[in-house]
């Protein structure tokens, strides 16, 4: 990292703090941007395990009864004997790979990464709220994710009772041999990522309302910031509902409480176990999981609304509206975590009231589709890689969320539920959807980052591989799952009836290995460019928010003098009486000039 | 197979590199200072290739989703509900899915198509356009109207299927998880099925009937799911270990397995196994599931291992949410058929009184005596099995 070669302008304003050391600077920094290039990278690597795990699986699903060697390799002869993965093996590849991705990477990766990146430059701030905090913030993000590795190591194998973890499966290690030390690093791990998450949660909702600079009202926050900062809020609303749903379970598996047991008779007895009840659980734990897709997807929707506003040269359609949305949906997601549930036995009347409040989600999801859409036309659209990556975010999100019209629907929901349909459902809408958005991000965001840009050529390949491989995947999973094929089936091979499916697991695998192979030209991409990708200048997408007034070069404070006034909403792109496409934040509006797009 | 799969990554990759060295030769002319970023930002003839490239993808899409339904589309279990209910399900399925594919068709056409059509040009201006509220409230009244559609239409649905009729004759049928299996109870000839917990599991008794119930003499276990057409049968669902989900996806019908709860769910089935295997779409299904199972079979003898069975269609039972090691294949067969042969086939079974009786008999003699004081006390301490969903299904009424 010490190449990246950030040297400090030595003639700047604000050189108050003392003389940084390589470990203050890169390690122990306190700075935001720093921050949020450490989240960055370590998600990468986080997402760069979680996808190699699922390829592990993919090819385990798709030739069922082979050998492979690189299951040896990888997996190692206990977890892979004479290169067969184990049946244990392959439920904890699943769930490993489930919440390194969920959490791990469109979490701590996504919402880190921005929310520390854009909220004090886009707001004008000199740092966040509190510095300290941030930095123990990803210190401990940093733990949790060595913990969760560490559990990888473990003789019985890491969790292996679904990412969700339900109990009984997840309490008793005789139901499964990862539930014996590799759950218990996994509620660890979580414990200390969820601590992270709400210190980082609050310092950014503070920040946000505390330190935005003169003329920075809330109607003239970009709408990244508003996505990260209602994107906090849920954080913090939701995730201590997991922490405790964690502890409860943790005082089961090892105080002999019965929160969520009762009534087990396991390996030939009957356990003490008493009174509790697993689908408690699963309210508490849906409580968070279902906040927890907004909480991926509503950064990838601010980023993806800046930077469609950007490249189309227009402002974002319906400015308002959009905000409006970004409410109603947190606002929603709190209470719609019973369609997880419409089969789990609680009251069918509670059923009606989940479908209803889950279909209602759809119509600010809608509304923020077509604002979209509509954003784009009459555009004058750029298409750099970043753009590419909005237009595709757009696609999947609809893709995916469409047929959230079916999973929300109790009666429908009874005959898919926990199939293959609910897999591609939910890694369009929120997986790839997500990681577009966090593509996209990085592709605009780069140059802020680095003061170098990465190669659009290989930016374009990343691009279009990835569209056409996140379809060939996720498209035919849909039609397995109609035909009732249920998901973390070790093998389809014990029921004949799913056999002419056969085929459509193998074209999905291999669309999967050859969009991870792609992947690697993004990585290649990125790590080059910030060594020796072409020099950045101060505003290369010619936007108006503030970030890109801030010098090339990261100086502690971000702004070498005082910090710029704003004057005028972020979307003045193409706006009639300027000769410029773009009107910075920070220009006077003219006399009798109208300010934001609604008149 | 390994080999093949290495080759594939190993040439995907050496083209990702060739791509990579031909791009950074081109890219390598030095520009003028502080202009040098301009190459990495889209120019017109970029903005022209990504825009075809757009409008192909549409291509793309509407191509994937048409071979999709084509090719795996043609599914006899979206139009072959054995189930009263299961009609309903597949009308609304139906319903929503032509709202989908409208809407993405609609949608993913406007969006690609803009893309294509407005891709940036050097001296063209963008229109300032802000805001539109009868646009606005167009696009979220029309959401609103088809979605309250179909939430009435599910929840209508919704409740016609969780809710019974007490008074109505019904069967009570006990669906009995454990990891990898089921066990089916039924409830014998005076229709209650005797008290149960996992307390009480021993030796024939593998569900932990409780044996001091009166109920319970008659009860009867089987590991196959015999149901008499057009009756209404009430599945009472329990689980002796961790979550499981009793799904029959043949006949619309899932509700999880709950260890210290009993969950239920209750349906007419409407088309015995013998009249579905008749089915054409269903002997259609079968033949090339065949055709698949004979090419592997040869396949698999060839390599000297023992060839596959023919397939023959049967409803069957899977367990649908994730148990363990083993639960990819934790399976029941179901036999739908006409009420006679139904009681012709209970009536061959034994009763679970009369089976503990001999088991016990069996046992040693002098141990007779200490045995059946034990278990009544225990019954009594532990009788702890609530039955919520029926209690809640009252309270609805």
């Amino acid at each position: 990292m010490s190449a990246v070669g950030h040297e400090l302008t030595h003639d700047h304003a604000h050189d108050h703090h003392h003389k940084e050391t390589f470990i203050t600077k890169y390690i122990f920094s306190q700075d935001h941007k720093m921050i949020a290039k450490q989240f960055l990278i370590t998600g990468i690597i986080m997402g760069i395990i979680g996808i190699a795990m699922s390829l592990l699986f993919r090819i385990q699903i798709a030739w069922p009864e082979e050998s492979f060697k690189v299951f040896s390799w990888l997996l190692g002869d206990d977890f892979a004997p004479g290169g067969v993965m184990r049946n244990d093996i392959y439920l904890a590849l699943v769930t490993i790979h489930g919440t390194i991705m969920v959490f791990f990477v469109l979490t701590a990766g996504l919402s880190g990464t921005f929310s520390n990146l854009l909220i004090p430059l886009q707001i004008g701030a000199r740092d966040m709220a509190s510095g300290f905090m941030n930095m123990l913030s990803f210190w401990i993000f940093f733990l949790a994710c060595i913990v969760m590795l560490s559990s990888l190591f473990v003789e019985s194998g890491p969790a292996s009772a679904g990412w969700t973890i339900y109990p009984p499966l997840s309490a008793v290690p005789e139901a499964i041999p990862g539930s014996g030390t590799g759950m218990t690093l996994w509620l660890v791990a979580m414990a200390l990522f969820i601590a992270q998450s709400l210190m980082g949660s609050l310092n950014y909702v503070v920040t946000v309302l505390n330190l935005r600079t003169k003329g920075m009202t809330m109607t003239r926050l970009p709408l990244t910031i508003w996505a990260l900062w209602v994107t906090a809020i849920i954080g913090i609303v939701s995730f201590p509902v997991l922490l405790s749903a964690a502890l409860l379970l943790i005082m089961d598996r090892s105080f002999g409480t019965s929160f969520f047991l009762s009534d087990i008779y396991l390996a030939g007895e009957v356990l003490h176990y008493q009174g509790g009840s697993p689908v408690l659980f699963e309210h508490l734990f849906w409580f968070l999981g279902h906040p927890e897709v907004y909480i991926v997807i509503l950064p990838a929707m601010g980023i993806t609304s800046e930077v469609i506003s950007a490249n189309a040269r227009k402002p974002i359609f319906g400015y308002r509206a959009m905000i409006t949305s970004i409410l109603a949906i947190a606002f929603l997601s709190t209470i719609v975590w019973g369609h997880h549930m419409f089969v789990s036995g609680m009251n069918p009347f509670l059923g009606s009231v989940f479908t209803f409040t889950t279909l209602l989600i759809a119509i600010p999801s809608a509304v923020k589709a077509f604002n979209y859409i509509t954003t784009l036309w009459k555009g004058n659209l750029q298409l750099n890689p970043s753009m590419l990556f909005c237009i595709g975010f757009v696609s999947t999100f609809i893709t995916g969320g469409l047929t959230g019209i079916i999973l929300g629907d109790s009666t429908l929901d009874i005959n898919v539920h926990d199939t293959y349909f609910v897999v591609a459902h939910f890694h369009l809408v929120m997986g790839i959807s997500a990681l577009y958005g966090m593509f996209a991000g990085i592709y605009h965001w780069f140059p802020k980052m680095y003061g170098r840009m990465m190669n659009k050529n290989l930016g374009y390949i990343h691009f279009w591989v990835t569209a056409v491989c996140a379809y060939g995947v996720f498209f035919p999973m849909h039609f397995i799952g109609m035909a009732g094929l249920p998901r973390r089936y070790y093998t389809n091979s014990a029921f004949p009836m799913f056999d002419d499916m056969v085929d459509v697991n193998i074209i999905i695998t291999m669309f999967a290995l050859i969009g991870a192979a792609f992947q690697l030209v993004f990585l290649f991409n990125f790590f080059y460019s910030i060594f020796y990708g072409k020099k950045a200048s101060q505003n290369p997408w010619k936007s108006t928010t503030l970030e890109w007034t801030t010098p090339v070069e990261h100086i502690h404070g971000n702004w070498p003098g005082a910090i710029p006034e704003v004057h005028r909403w972020p979307y003045d792109y193409s706006k009639p009486g300027y000769e410029d496409d773009f009107v910075p934040q920070t220009v006077p509006l003219k006399d009798g000039e109208k300010d934001g797009g609604h008149h | 197979m390994t080999s093949l799969l290495i080759l594939v990554i190993v040439a995907l990759l050496g083209i990702a590199v060739w791509q990579l060295t031909k791009i950074f030769d081109l890219t390598q002319n030095k520009r003028q200072l502080g202009e040098e970023f301009k190459s990495e930002v889209a120019t017109d003839k970029d903005n022209n290739i990504n825009g075809y490239l757009m409008f192909g993808f549409l291509a793309f899409i509407y191509i994937l989703t048409i071979y999709s339904c084509l090719k795996w589309g043609y599914m006899p279990l979206l139009s072959n509900a054995a189930s009263e209910h299961g009609k309903d399900v597949d009308q609304l399925m139906w319903i929503s899915l032509v709202v989908i594919f409208f809407v993405q068709f609609l949608t993913q056409f406007l969006l690609h198509y803009f893309t294509f059509k407005y891709r940036g040009e050097k001296d063209r201006k963008a229109t300032f356009f802000a805001d539109n509220d009868k646009l606005e409230f167009i696009w979220t009244i029309i959401p609103v109207i088809v979605l309250a559609g179909l939430i009435l239409y599910g929840l209508y649905a919704w409740n016609n299927i969780m809710h019974y009729d007490e008074e109505e004759e019904v069967m009570y049928v006990e669906v009995y998880a454990k990891q990898f299996g089921w066990d089916i109870r039924y409830s014998g000839d005076d229709n209650v099925l005797g008290k149960a917990n996992v307390r009480f599991i021993e030796g024939v008794n593998a569900v932990g009937v409780d044996m001091s119930d009166p109920n319970a003499q008659d009860d009867v276990l089987a590991k196959e799911l015999h149901l008499p057409v057009g009756k209404k049968v009430v599945f009472k669902i329990r689980s002796q270990d961790v979550l499981h989900s009793a799904y029959f996806p043949h006949f619309r019908a899932q509700m999880n397995a709950v260890p210290g709860m009993v969950t239920q769910f209750a349906m007419v089935p409407t088309v015995t196994t013998a009249e579905m295997r008749d089915r054409e779409e269903i002997v259609d299904k079968v033949n090339k599931i065949n055709h698949v199972r004979n090419k592997r079979s040869k396949e698999l003898v060839a390599k000297g291992e023992a060839g596959l069975e023919p397939y023959v269609f049967d409803y069957i039972l899977l367990c649908n949410k994730i148990c363990g090691r083993s639960h990819y294949n934790m399976q029941a067969k179901i036999v739908v058929e006409s009420p006679s042969e139904f009681r012709k086939w209970l009536s061959q079974q034994p009763k679970l009184g009369k089976q503990v009786a001999e088991e016990k008999a069996a046992a040693a003699a002098p141990k007779v005596e200490a045995q059946p004081t034990a278990a009544p006390e225990k019954a009594e301490a532990t009788e702890i099995v609530v039955d919520t969903t029926a209690v809640v299904a009252q309270v609805i009424k």
